[in-house]
């Protein structure tokens, strides 16, 4: 070595040291189902409901059915933003919410109306919300965060509120939906693994729906699922069939229990987006038809038609009666959002701060002065519909 | 010479570059198969490949910060985040990371790379899709920020920074990404970054805008039949301190009109240089029309929020009648 520097070997392996690897192939993840495909039914996971209970489920699935068809129609007139359709997802979003309590808090992404009305928010302010009214992301007498839409930007928050809750002696959970892509942003994976090491009651449902916009789940990660990736952070992960309403209540009752005894879970609900992103977005230019054919085929309400007409429940459900239902909620759910009082430009500013900060509240009154000296701001301001 | 919208300019810079040099590489969410959200990158995947162009997960920290890691490794990253507003999370790579690498490593390791990113108000669309928080990228030193107003310059100043050797943040104003046509340069076009232009010359008072907000600012200039001089900074980091100061010496007034929140935007900045080297020069006070200090309103709310032609004319007569 004399005055040399220690020197190292060519890099080269030992294929004999027998140094194992682990990889995902090790591990084996189950998709819980309890109504197949093809409608053949393991009796014994069928949860304990009544025949009222689960007639329910079937207007809530049809209701989430109608209120996309109808918001998308909406949005195609004019009298809407930006949509963003559940349409395929029906059972995911139906059967997870009908698992939670209404003191439990949503962490909405946007697609799960049925879950936002089902945990009290009101038909008419949904609309409102997708109108871009300020006063609808309240969420009124609904514990329902504002709808997540800069993505996986949620969860930490999700964490945050379950360790409230926690603090606070709750017998409560926070839920934060979300779909795959959110899974591949750091806010995700930073906020699960905070999760796991407080041990908290949250629950991370991740409503798989093959799809990021245009990226398909395959390229989303190399991952073969998202449950698997609970094990990383030490939480528990459940993966379910997300078109099988049964199935995904199932899932989303055993989360809820786990988190509620410090356990925080991840399920992956893997369901298919059949229609775009949102209203703005056209899927033709990424994914063929044929694929988007075969999950209609998996059609979740469909599904659990079969379901309750084996149980001979379907005839006590009069289906024609409950799309009229919900056709007319939502009649009057348009003519409440349309009925909403005009608001003036001090929307704008308030809420911002507890009080107005001077700068604030001076730029609030030179605003409301410039509005009644101007009026040929009507031009610029109303020169496109608003919604 | 072609006629086209900024985003028909903003994909031509994108095909022309990756013409002339393979080290170009083109990735972000959407880009490929989709050709982009707004289509600016429509049409690369089918001539360049998927290695050169490439959808990524729903991944901002990773895309701006894999792109500083591919440029010091010899090529070229031009990077999309859908919406300036999506961009905060990978505030720290471009902080952290792709801003100082140069500075850190004392000119061992560089990040010559592009970050675009569509910005502001004005498109009818939800929560965090409208920000326009350029002043906070131009706060960062060793951050380049260019926003172009014309479908020629939105070539030329792409072009630019797809070129430059230190990292480039590009906002496109997608208000107008379709709104209007011009002539673009065929082939290779270039605006020097850090030059402004001056839109319409005149006496009477200056008025400094960029991006999106050049649109009414022209409009209002136009109705009020004031002799003003418009200049669009084009780049406001670096900024033109030449443009800028020579135009107020010459007019004696100026109003800056900008899109982003009053406090802190990028408006003081450009006051703050008018009262350091021309505050002599003044005739009346430095005014500023800009868009209000909440975040950006949702849809029914959102035209209230940038400043109108009617507003920015106010402001403008204002300082002349002074």
């Amino acid at each position: 070595m004399d005055g040399e520097p220690p020197s190292r070997p060519p890099p080269r392996v030992n294929t004999a040291a027998g140094v194992e690897h682990l990889s995902q192939a090790d591990l084996r993840v189950e998709t819980h189902q309890v109504v197949t495909a093809e409608g053949t039914v393991e009796a014994s996971r069928v949860p304990d409901l009544t025949d009222a209970q689960f007639r329910d489920l079937y207007r809530w699935l049809v209701l989430q059915r109608t209120f996309d068809e109808r918001a998308t129609k909406l949005q195609r007139r004019g009298q809407l933003g930006t949509y963003a359709s559940g349409r395929g997802q029906e059972a995911s979003i139906v059967g997870s919410a009908f698992a939670l309590a209404d003191d439990d808090w949503i962490f909405p992404a946007g697609r799960e109306a049925a879950a936002l009305l089902m945990h009290g928010v009101s038909m008419r302010d949904l609309l409102l919300y997708w109108r871009g009214v300020e006063d609808a992301s309240r969420m009124e007498g609904a514990n329902v965060f504002g709808v997540a839409i800069a993505i996986g930007s949620q969860m930490p928050m999700v964490t945050g509120k379950a360790w409230g809750m926690q603090l606070a002696g709750d017998d409560a959970v926070a839920v934060g939906y979300f779909g795959d892509g959110a899974t591949s942003t750091g806010a995700f994976h930073e906020g699960v693994n905070f999760a796991g090491v407080l041990g908290v009651p949250a629950v991370f449902y991740c409503q798989n729906n093959q799809y990021a916009i245009s990226l398909p789940f395959s390229e989303q990660t190399a991952a073969d699922t998202v449950a698997q990736k609970a094990l990383a952070y030490g939480v528990d992960g459940v993966r379910v069939d997300g078109n099988d309403v049964l199935a995904v209540y199932n899932a989303m009752s055993t989360a809820r229990a786990r988190a509620r005894d410090g356990r925080p879970v991840l399920v992956e609900s893997v369901t298919y987006r059949r229609g775009a992103h949102t209203t703005s977005d056209d899927p033709t230019r990424y994914r063929e038809e044929e694929e988007v054919e075969s999950w209609a085929a998996r059609d979740p309400v469909d599904r659990y038609r079969t379901f309750l007409a084996d149980r001979d429940l379907l005839d006590d459900v009069d289906e024609a009666a409950v799309r009229e239902e919900v056709d007319e909620m939502f009649d009057e759910a348009v003519a409440a959002a349309d009925d909403y009082p005009h608001r003036d430009v001090d929307e704008m500013f308030v809420h911002l701060y507890e009080e107005p900060t001077p700068e604030l509240a001076r730029q609030m009154e030179w605003y409301r002065d410039f509005l009644d000296d101007h009026p040929e701001m009507d031009e610029y301001v109303h020169q496109r519909e608003r919604g | 010479m072609p006629r086209e919208t900024i985003v028909q300019a903003v994909n031509d810079a994108l095909h022309t570059e990756m013409a002339a040099d393979d080290r170009t590489l083109v990735f972000g969410e959407d880009v490929a198969r989709s050709g982009g959200v707004f289509r600016a990158t429509d049409g690369l995947l089918e001539a360049f490949g998927e290695e050169r162009v490439r959808d990524t997960p729903l991944s901002e920290i990773a895309i701006v910060g894999a792109a500083v890691g591919l440029a010091t490794h010899g090529y070229r990253p031009i990077v999309e985040i859908q919406f300036s507003g999506f961009l905060p999370p990978a505030f720290d790579q471009l902080v952290s990371n792709a801003s100082r690498i140069r500075w850190r490593t004392r000119g061992r390791l560089t990040a010559p790379m592009v970050v675009r990113t569509p910005y502001g108000a004005g498109v009818r669309a939800l929560e965090h899709h409208s920000e326009s928080l350029e002043a906070a990228y131009a706060h960062v030193p060793g951050l380049k920020v260019a926003i172009p107003s014309t479908p020629a310059d939105a070539k030329g100043l792409l072009t630019s920074a797809i070129r430059d050797p230190d990292p480039v943040l590009f906002m496109e104003p997608k208000r107008v990404y379709r709104s209007f046509r011009e002539e673009v340069p065929d082939g290779e076009h270039t605006v020097p970054l850090g030059e402004a232009a001056v839109r319409r010359e005149g006496a009477d008072v200056t008025v400094v805008s960029w991006g999106a907000m050049m649109h009414p600012t022209l409009e209002a200039v136009d109705k009020l039949g004031v002799d003003a001089e418009v200049v669009d900074l084009r780049s406001i980091s670096p900024l033109d301190r030449e443009t800028l100061l020579a135009s107020v010496r010459k007019t004696g007034r100026c109003v800056v009109v900008h899109e982003a929140a009053k406090s802190g935007g990028f408006g003081a900045e450009v006051a703050a240089t008018v009262a350091e080297d021309a505050l002599l020069y003044l005739e009346a006070p430095l005014r500023r029309v800009t868009g209000f200090d909440v975040p950006v309103p949702l849809l029914s709310m959102e035209d209230y929020y940038p400043p109108q032609p009617p507003r920015i004319a106010a402001a403008i007569e204002e300082t002349v009648e002074f």
